[in-house]
């Protein structure tokens, strides 16, 4: 039945679409990488015995899950370049909105993760004469990022979903880069059946991540 | 060695320990009873600090537990803990449970962290189960791996939380064993139970407590042949008559 679509626009294109799917990747990963650094910061505020801390982790997390994405990356488009008194492109804002807006998230994935674990296990680390931090550090995040690895891993995966957003803030990502040639060629089926594939490709390799991890470490 | 003095705490308005007073000397074993929700948990746990408490004072070692000054970490360091569930880390081999607190709290090198935690296996005969992780043990094995993991740091008391509750009838006396063979060598021992048989063999005094009050503090063989209180009498009697 896809005889009479011509698929030659995807080969075509290629290297354009490898433009976009390059700057998706990238985002993704440091945005990742970013949000996770956050977000572990922010669940060690979130869970500190020190209430303003706390306080200001909450009203963090909860301002940040209260609005879409879609609209901190074009707010911080605008605000960033103020804030700093000088532009520094649409990359670099969609990035800090990013790291700023999955810190929200990655934070919730991660306090749940250490609050699964049983109370019993800081006490015993304790018990031994080691830091509240020592604890957390070797006791409590080991066993709780195991615990949480398969949700951290599905977050990744719609963190990099929803780099297809950057577009408001002209940035060329892969589905932007699709969206272009399909208009342009008008192969709107070919091209935007192509992205959905490569999305679906990338998103099951990332939970079939998921699971590999999952299972490795659920032996020890 | 340990000095307990009017200890009182509240869960919120509930008081779970009441005025408890209680002394341990050097080399002395003393065994906590009583009826479930009586606070022996709380206040060993109020030894070591891991509980707060609201009015009173412990000292361990002449150091005050509830002292804002006092250095908790350090003071937890020489003193084990044993607990019900036994605790160990999941994620870590026997040896590596044994080994942590060791290389980072008291800064021994790797070697000798080992060379001491492969001698307390072979102490508690898990010898070759060293490289074995928590699940891969009987609950009796976990919690001889636990008392290796407290002796570690050469403590300077024990305090045990009910060490033999969670265990299967047949695995008891392996952990008993453990303890009767180091309350023989003299180690300072506060041993919350309901193993009277061990009580009676190791325990220079029981303690036994009910509300959150420590009823009666006696010899053991006077607790056991003429108990004070007519709430030790009852108690003794439901879980003696076997």
């Amino acid at each position: 039945m896809f005889t009479h679509y011509d698929w030659n626009a995807i080969t075509a294109n290629l290297a354009f679409l490898w433009d976009g799917m390059v700057l998706s990747l990238g985002l993704a990963a440091l945005a990742i990488a970013g949000g996770m650094v956050g977000g572990m910061l922010m669940a060690l505020l979130r869970l500190s015995s020190f209430k303003p801390f706390a306080i200001f982790a909450y009203l963090y997390v909860n301002l940040f899950r209260a609005v879409p994405l879609i609209l901190v990356i074009f707010w911080f488009y605008f605000l960033v370049p103020v804030a700093l008194g000088r532009p520094v492109g649409p990359f670099y804002s969609a990035l800090i909105a990013f790291v700023l807006f999955e810190t929200a998230y990655y934070c919730e994935i991660i306090r749940a993760g250490i609050q699964g674990i049983p109370r019993g296990q800081m006490a015993a680390a304790l018990a031994t004469g080691l830091s509240r931090w020592q604890a957390m550090r070797h006791i409590i995040l080991p066993q709780a990022l195991r615990n949480m690895t398969p949700v951290l891993v599905t977050q990744c995966v719609v963190l990099f979903q929803d780099t297809s957003l950057v577009y408001v803030v002209t940035l060329r990502d892969f589905m932007t880069s699709a969206s272009i040639v399909a208009s342009r060629d008008f192969k709107l089926v070919e091209l935007y059946t192509f992205a959905a594939l490569v999305y679906l490709v990338i998103c099951l390799a990332g939970s079939s991540l998921a699971r590999y991890l999952q299972h490795r470490t659920a032996m020890r | 060695m340990i000095e307990a003095r009017n200890v009182s705490k509240w869960y919120g308005r509930f008081q779970v320990l009441r005025d408890c007073s209680v002394s341990i000397a050097r080399g002395e074993v003393i065994v906590v009873c009583g009826p479930s929700g009586s606070g022996k948990s709380t206040l060993i746990k109020c030894m070591n600090g891991l509980e707060p408490f609201q009015q009173g004072e412990i000292a361990v070692d002449g150091i005050s537990v509830g002292d804002k000054r006092t250095n908790l970490p350090r003071l937890r360091s020489r003193i084990g803990m044993v607990f019900q569930s036994f605790e160990l880390y999941p994620h870590m081999t026997a040896l590596d449970n044994i080994c942590l607190a060791p290389e980072k709290v008291l800064k021994r090198s790797r070697a000798e962290a080992e060379a001491k935690a492969m001698g307390l296996l072979d102490r508690v005969g898990l010898a070759d189960h060293a490289r074995k992780h928590p699940a891969q043990l009987s609950g009796g094995q976990q919690q001889r791996v636990a008392i290796a993991r407290a002796l570690a740091m050469d403590p300077i008391a024990m305090l045990f939380d009910e060490p033999t509750s969670a265990l299967d009838p047949e695995m008891i006396n392996e952990v008993l064993d453990v303890m009767v063979a180091l309350a023989r060598e003299g180690m300072t021992m506060v041993v919350v139970t309901h193993e009277m048989g061990f009580a009676r063999k190791v325990a220079r005094r029981v303690v036994f407590m009910d509300e959150g009050q420590i009823v009666e503090d006696a010899p053991t063989e006077q607790f056991f042949t003429n108990p004070g209180s007519d709430r030790a009498q009852l108690f003794l009697s439901k879980i003696l008559h076997h």
